[in-house]
């Protein structure tokens, strides 16, 4: 089924246009957003390749949809491989715009990974955005191996007892042109980032911090302030690795305790997070990515 | 156009290829694809096949090939791609959205045997398997009717009053790896047959469509509905599609079904796939015995040609239905859909079920003359009767 928008793709009005029944304080909300604002002033354009994720709810019922650009609605493992299908006949037509795909963590980090590898592995002429809220926010909050330890889920009542997934290493593993990681509290890099993105040819994979109130059982209001102290503490560093091989910190963090981080989120109990463990991981994380950044500097 | 000796496989391969390239004055063809035994060569052919518009995209899955196609598809081009058994299963989910979406995709299948235990030899459960879809189904008999139905199906699929994806069937071995005649069509007469494609609602980039999200229960039901119409209106446009296939090249690509001898027969075999071939055979020299028996084959399986069958069967009492699948549960689904067929219709018609072939099994005139034997001497309606059960006693060669 088909669903039309009354408008022409202006990504700036109307990437993700007004009256969407998302979340307050969605971060992926705001992350469309930037995007769509980074393509207009990049005077490009683009089609969403959405898998099963809040990302497609976004759209809403037939016959309306929340999207002003083309979209199309793939299975939840899909949109890698739906894109590369996309992308061929964009390119053996000549035609302009860029084929994005727009996919939660579940659809990334776990049931997507093959086929995101995949493409990654070819090549494709694509851009992938993970909005990664660390849960299955869709289907009310279950674990994916990107939540985070400690983090209390409906699958996880007592906590996730493994780390994160490190979905970055594994994308630059493929030795792709560009991967980076965006965060909704520093806009001016977001955007710098799109727009490289957009001038790069070939896998374009993008890690978006994306804060799910919902989810996290944080307070709306504090959603831009959660990712920004996330920046800050070292749990999701802000830097770009160009072919898998060069690589360079966006945002030098301040060694702002990650303690205010957890303690804003309820989805977190005191008694299950191990924070000098956590403090040592964000110091380790930090001192690992630096000295790759110092031995391996991007010139770009 | 030529006559070459050939495998199944690669008259599949070669009309994919050249139905592909008919797209280049469009928006051209892609596609995924993904080795599994025995259509292998057929996407082995596809992918140094040399498209003047096109890209064959070699995916890490099933499941990816058919999402690959679906986004070129979705994109107003030409797609296809071709599979068997696990890996149709593997492909399921997208295989279904590809029917939903109105994709007009070709797949050629080759019927194997789903594992386990692992085998990998004739058996028509896989396509079966996704007889509830919104694809069309057929089988084929021959290296030849692989290749004009493939063809066919082109056209049929992207026609505007269908606009549905088409699986087209064959046996493993008994036909993608056996070499036999086969006419092969020129570049430029398959150009002629088959328009460039037209797809009203693909994706446009400078258009802000949603294809997918979400509908409410009556917007879903309209959907539905529309596939059933659509469904309704394969049987006239198939014939369309088959006359402008003789036209263009003086060959008949056959009928929905086929008859054999049916005119007077009392007692009418149904197959599909080369069990008909054989069957055929067997009924040619019980007729010169003077036997009232006929032969009906299943081309079409979707949409189920009920009305032509009941209409092919109208002096039988007894009916025979041949089943290289089993339903776990049940029995045959060729069974199933043809006593469906007759209900309400015919009562009178004793419609009896023969599990034959199995998982690569042989059907040899041997099988169809216990068959026959078996339906002859039967007053009522039996549970589905198991062939080539080994019972200890020496089997009739």
């Amino acid at each position: 089924m088909i669903a039309t928008a009354p408008t022409n793709p202006r990504p700036d009005e109307c990437l993700l246009r007004p009256g969407n029944t998302n979340c307050g304080g969605c971060g992926m909300s705001i992350g469309l957003t930037m995007l769509g604002r980074a393509l207009t002033e990049a005077g490009d354009t683009c089609t969403l390749v959405i898998p099963a994720c809040c990302g497609i709810v976004t759209a809403g019922a037939f016959p309306t949809t929340s999207y002003g650009v083309p979209t199309i609605a793939t299975t939840f493992a899909s949109s890698p491989a739906v894109a590369t299908g996309v992308a061929c006949i964009r390119d053996l037509n000549d035609e302009p715009g860029q084929v994005i795909c727009w996919a939660g963590d579940g659809g990334t980090y776990d049931i997507g990974l093959a086929t995101l590898s995949a493409a990654a592995e070819r090549n494709e002429n694509i851009i992938y955005i993970c909005y990664d809220n660390e849960i299955y926010g869709n289907t009310g909050g279950q674990r994916s191996s990107a939540t985070p330890a400690g983090a209390r889920t409906t699958t996880t009542p007592w906590g996730k007892t493994q780390d994160k997934k490190d979905i970055m290493s594994i994308m630059a593993a493929h030795r792709i042109p560009y991967a980076a990681t965006l965060s909704i509290a520093h806009p001016d890099d977001f955007a710098r980032k799109i727009t490289t993105a957009l001038t790069t040819h070939g896998t374009r994979f993008l890690l978006l911090h994306s804060p799910c109130p919902t989810g996290w059982k944080s307070e709306p209001e504090d959603s831009v302030k959660l990712v920004r102290l996330a920046v800050a503490s070292s749990l999701f560093p802000l830097y770009e690795v160009y072919d898998g091989a060069t690589y360079r910190i966006n945002v030098e963090p301040d060694g702002t305790d990650p303690a205010e981080y957890f303690q804003r989120q309820r989805r977190f109990k005191k008694e299950e997070i191990d924070l000098r463990a956590t403090r040592r991981a964000c110091s380790d994380r930090m001192q690992r990515l630096q000295a790759l950044a110092e031995r391996y500097p991007s010139d770009r | 156009m030529s006559v070459q000796v050939i495998t199944g496989n690669h008259a599949a391969g070669y009309a994919l290829s050249v139905a592909g390239e008919a797209n280049r004055t469009a928006r051209g063809v892609a596609c995924g694809i993904y080795p599994i035994t025995p259509q292998t060569e057929i996407v082995e052919y596809v992918a140094k096949f040399p498209f003047s518009k096109g890209r064959v995209v070699p995916v890490e899955s099933e499941h990816s090939a058919m999402a690959v196609s679906m986004g070129a598809s979705a994109s107003g081009a030409r797609a296809f791609t071709a599979s068997s058994a696990n890996g149709l299963a593997y492909m399921a989910e997208n295989i279904m959205v590809a029917g939903y979406y109105r994709l007009p995709i070709v797949m050629v299948a080759v019927n194997r045997t789903l594992g386990p235990p692992w085998n990998i030899w004739a058996d028509q459960g896989d396509t079966l398997m996704l007889r509830d879809f919104a694809w069309l189904q057929f089988y084929c008999e021959n290296n030849q009717e692989v290749l004009d139905t493939t063809l066919l199906a082109f056209r049929l699929a992207e026609d505007q009053r269908i606009l549905m994806p088409v699986l087209v069937c064959m046996d493993a071995f008994i036909i993608s790896h056996t070499q036999t005649e086969t006419t092969l069509p020129e570049q430029t007469e398959v150009d002629r047959y088959l328009p460039d494609l037209d797809l009203p609602h693909r994706m446009r980039y400078d258009e802000a469509r949603t294809l997918g999200g979400l509908a409410w229960p009556h917007e879903g039901l309209s959907q539905r509905l529309e596939i059933d119409e659509a469904m309704k209106r394969v049987p006239n446009v198939y014939q369309e599609c088959r006359e402008s296939f003789t036209e263009t090249f003086g060959r008949d690509p056959g009928d929905v079904i086929q008859t054999f001898a049916t005119d007077d027969a009392e007692i009418v075999l149904v197959a599909s796939g080369t069990m008909a071939t054989t069957a055929r055979e067997v009924v040619r020299q019980r007729r010169e015995a003077g036997e009232k028996v006929g032969l009906v084959k299943l081309k079409m399986f979707r949409p189920f040609p009920e009305a032509a069958l009941r209409e092919a069967c109208q002096s039988a009492t007894h009916m025979a239905v041949l089943d290289r699948n089993y339903a776990a549960g049940t029995g045959g689904i060729f069974w199933q859909d043809t006593r469906a067929a007759f209900h309400g219709h015919r009562d009178d018609v004793l419609i009896q079920n023969y599990l034959t072939g199995l998982c690569g099994g042989d059907v040899t005139p041997a099988v169809i003359d216990d068959i026959l034997a078996d339906i002859t001497s039967r007053s009522a309606l039996g549970d589905p009767v198991w062939m080539g059960i080994d019972t200890g006693e020496e089997t009739k060669q």
